[in-house]
């Protein structure tokens, strides 16, 4: 005879198996629907522990079986493009990549990349990144030689237990960002964690997770990645921005009398006639333009990226 | 018989997928204080008897649930609860109640044409 948990488990094990296919945020979210429904269920029917089996038994009757239900997620994950996904372009690759329907994934034409929210997404990301991974870093740092250090004592378990599971919220948390700004399908709810569960196990459950050590480890690897987004990004805007600008720069110089020079060392100076130098500084505008056109592109690009890596270190199979 | 079960069962879910978002939307709506799946799903199962057949599995709405809240039309929030795991707490937020007052002079109007044609009074 299984007891009522054993049950549990069984169905959401058959619940998984009959998601497989669906998209991994969608099998955590119905899974911790499930569990919460049924562990909540059995809680409020308020049966002794003899006749919990059979409590949960048509709890789970009444839930539906793990087909129906997992029919269910797959139409409504169908039904609802992720985050952003408000464009029809977005939604054509969304609904593509549920396997819906047919056709290929379109990509913005080159200048077309500024109407693309994905690209504008990727962009805000890439800035922000060098503050987000600045945080995770440093509270990734801190929470574990915090949790080493009083490992010993008695109260190094509940530390550790705090820091361990602020580490999965955090790793919730930079889901919703990522699927908000680079339009990957992330988790909509934090995985079902049992608070009935006394510290020690609670603690053993969190140290051989898998998902834990990958959020640290994303944490830790956001520091560098958030520094290199920020400074190429930061550094093609301002160049490209700078190479707008000039043709204002050369009229002012021009307006007031200072003479325009492309060259200039200790004996030889190439001062340029007016048009000459308003003909250089619009080339070099144009140079601008494609160089903060093509950001936008890498921007777009490096999302796409991120947004698979993300998914990969925090959505637990 | 069993193609036509199928049949029955297809016919089911099409009618169901927009009457369940709009019996959902209606029971927060009416609700004075946020609920949780389970409550909703007792709500739900409360007016059908087992000669008809449940119309929703309860384990169905939480999708709709879910989509019901990315059209911005509940909000949610999860509580710890005393002696059991968190639950997650729905309500209808104010573009809900508006929603629901379209939805229901649609669903008059759907089931007044119904009601017609089923009728034979619609020529």
């Amino acid at each position: 005879m299984k007891t009522a948990d054993e049950l549990i488990k069984t169905y959401l094990a058959d619940l998984k198996v009959a998601l497989r296919g669906a998209d991994k945020a969608t099998i955590q979210d119905a899974l911790a629907d499930a569990e919460e429904h049924l562990r909540t269920a059995l809680e409020s029917e308020g049966v002794e522990t003899e006749a919990e089996t059979e409590a949960i038994q048509s709890i789970i009757n009444e839930y539906g079986g793990a087909e129906e239900i997992a029919q269910a997620y797959k139409n409504w994950e169908v039904s609802l493009p992720p985050a952003l996904a408000s464009t029809p372009a977005a939604r054509r690759s969304a609904s593509v990549a549920n396997g819906t329907s047919a056709g290929g994934r379109s990509y913005p034409g080159f200048f077309g990349i500024y109407a693309d929210p994905q690209a504008w997404g990727g962009l805000v990301y890439m800035l922000i990144s060098l503050i987000t991974g600045i945080l995770y870093f440093t509270w990734a740092v801190t929470g574990l030689s915090l949790s080493l250090s009083v490992m010993v004592l008695i109260i190094g378990i509940p530390v550790t237990i705090l820091f361990l599971l602020s580490f999965r919220g955090v790793a919730f948390l930079e889901g919703r960002l990522v699927e908000a700004l680079l339009g990957e399908r992330m988790p909509r709810r934090a995985s079902f964690t049992d608070s009935n569960l006394p510290w020690g196990e609670r603690l053993i459950m969190l140290l051989t997770g898998k998902a834990t050590w990958l959020s640290l480890l994303y944490m830790l690897l956001m520091m560098p990645l958030g520094v290199i987004y920020f400074s190429v990004m930061i550094t093609l805007l301002t160049l490209a921005l700078s190479f707008i600008i000039s043709p204002a720069g050369v009229v002012y110089m021009l307006a007031s009398g200072i003479p325009v020079s492309i060259i200039r060392t200790h004996n030889i100076s190439w001062v340029m006639t007016p048009s000459q130098a308003i003909l250089v500084s619009l080339v070099i505008a144009c140079v601008g333009m494609v160089i903060i056109t093509c950001s936008m592109h890498l921007a777009r690009f490096v999302g796409k990226i991120h947004g698979k890596f993300a998914k990969a270190l925090l959505v637990s199979d | 018989m069993v193609e036509l079960q199928d049949t029955h069962k297809k016919f089911q879910k099409e009618l169901s997928a927009g009457t369940v978002s709009l019996a959902l939307l209606s029971i927060l709506a009416q609700s004075e204080e946020p609920l949780y799946g389970y409550q909703i799903g007792k709500l739900v199962g409360a007016g059908e008897d087992e000669t008809t057949g449940v119309m929703v599995k309860q384990g169905a709405i939480y999708p709709v649930l879910r989509s019901l809240e990315s059209q911005g039309l509940l909000s949610s929030e999860r509580e710890l609860s005393d002696s059991g795991p968190p639950r997650r707490y729905y309500r209808a937020t104010n573009d809900g109640q508006e929603a629901l007052q379209t939805w229901i002079a649609i669903w008059e109007e759907t089931k007044s044409f119904v009601d017609n044609v089923l009728g034979g009074d619609y020529q």
